[in-house]
């Protein structure tokens, strides 16, 4: 295989961990406010969160431009503090991240929904303070449907092609993911080392969804 | 057996269309709350826990004074000093048993974890995991836990219900202990007429969300009398 391969390889895997990782808190909150807190807006919300899962990938990545490129409202921002996001790593990991949480906070949603309450008023019962309960009782036990969540918005973030060329671009060595490059050398007649890329997105992604499928299906007790 | 303790139980809730409405003041080691199923005895547990606040009223426990619409007073639940047992989700499932029995001991206070352990018999339970007890083992390991908050009242929800007649007659015999050895009064909700007269001295019996008696277990329930 040659080096452009497994480069592409690496940094997609490491792109979609930064982007797992940087969804997490968010998602984690979002999940939590869904499930357990009544507020005004909150079914706008759950459209806002549930609506990359629907509209065009590319038009999320366009979206995404307006938003963080050089005259986008954050963009600006970004640029006093000497932040580029638009076409280098970061973007790839943006449109990662924005395309997966839908999947970990739905899925982390109906962990914290199946987690019995009485066992977080038990704790408060015994002294615990809301945090205390938060980190030794609801996070634990709706433990499994987090990590399936994740595991399932990593492998979005695997696969994540429309919103990533348009935020991030496809400059081989700097954004270039596997499904970007499996385009480009599809497109460009090379089928061997597209095949090989496909082989390896659908050999990771295989894997990260059986594992999720794993940890849901044998969620216990908590709830 | 433990100094009876002044307990305030002035309540009125409304949820939907059930209405709870219970005004007594009682001085009592363990107070039996009395009803069949849906009497709303678990609504007034979850007041006096904090898990739910009433419309009005007040509750105190031994000068304590946990809720009081007139005064504002609406004590968190972590503040309220009650050990609470459910009946349905007895242990944390996801910790071991000692990391169970020692959840709330860092309150202060605490009785000594191996008299705690020895009344109760959980000794050989200590180093497992909670999703392994039997039902027995883990409404002990939940007595010992709430014990070792330091409570200034034990909140037991049917302590008995899920427990076979053997079983039910052994966790008695611990509840008379607690009471008496470690001098943890109890409110706890039955609706088993033995269970009452073995465990407390006090009863308050509930229908549909209003009192039909309170007073002493051997006035309000006699051996032999009406109920028997």
């Amino acid at each position: 295989m040659n080096l452009d391969v497994w480069w592409v390889t690496g940094f997609t895997i490491v792109a979609a961990l930064s982007a797992t990782v940087l969804m997490a808190g968010p998602g984690i909150g979002l999940a939590w406010l869904l499930a357990r807190r009544e507020f005004p807006f909150k079914s706008m919300l759950e459209v806002a969160i549930t609506l990359p899962l629907v509209v065009p990938p590319v038009a999320t990545g366009l979206l995404l431009l307006l938003l963080v490129g050089h005259r986008g409202p954050i963009g600006r921002l970004l640029d006093v503090v000497g932040i580029e996001v638009v076409f280098t790593w970061k973007a790839v990991v943006l449109a990662m991240a924005v395309m997966g949480l839908p999947l970990l906070v739905r899925t982390a949603r109906a962990g914290f929904e199946q987690v019995n309450p009485r066992y977080e008023q038990v704790a408060s019962s015994l002294g615990a303070g809301p945090g205390r309960v938060f980190l030794t009782m609801t996070l634990p036990l709706a433990g499994r449907s987090i990590v399936a969540g994740a595991i399932l918005a990593f492998a979005r973030a695997l696969g994540e092609f429309g919103a990533t060329i348009m935020v991030a671009g496809n400059i081989p060595g700097r954004t270039r993911t596997l499904a970007v490059a499996i385009y480009g050398y599809a497109e460009t007649g090379q089928d061997a080392a597209a095949a090989r890329l496909l082989i390896i997105s659908v050999a990771v992604a295989f894997v990260a969804l059986w594992f999720s499928n794993r940890l849901l299906r044998d969620r216990p007790v908590a709830a | 057996m433990p100094n009876p303790i002044p307990i305030t139980l002035d309540v009125s809730a409304r949820l939907g269309a059930f209405r709870l409405e219970i005004h007594e003041r009682i001085t009592a080691t363990a107070v039996a709350l009395f009803g069949p199923s849906g009497a709303g005895k678990t609504t007034i547990l979850d007041t006096i826990a904090g898990f739910r606040s009433p419309d009005r009223g007040e509750i105190e426990i031994d000068q304590h004074l946990l809720f009081s619409s007139e005064r504002g007073v609406d004590l968190p639940s972590r503040e309220r000093r009650v050990g609470y047992v459910p009946q349905d989700v007895a242990v944390f499932p996801h910790l071991g048993v000692r990391a169970n029995v020692m959840y709330g001991a860092s309150r202060g206070s605490a009785p000594p974890l191996e008299r705690v352990v020895k009344i109760l018999e959980i000794d050989d339970l200590l180093e497992r995991r909670a999703a392994g007890l039997s039902g027995g083992e883990r409404q002990r390991v939940a007595l010992a836990r709430a014990i070792m908050s330091s409570p200034e009242l034990l909140l037991l929800d049917e302590p008995l219900t899920a427990l076979d007649v053997p079983l039910r007659r052994t966790v008695i015999s611990y509840l008379r202990r607690i009471r008496d050895e470690l001098g943890v009064p109890i409110l706890y909700v039955s609706h088993d007429l033995d269970e009452v007269r073995l465990v407390a001295d006090w009863v308050v019996s509930i229908v549909d969300g209003a009192v039909t008696a309170s007073g002493p277990v051997a006035d309000v329930m006699p051996v032999g009398g009406p109920g028997a």
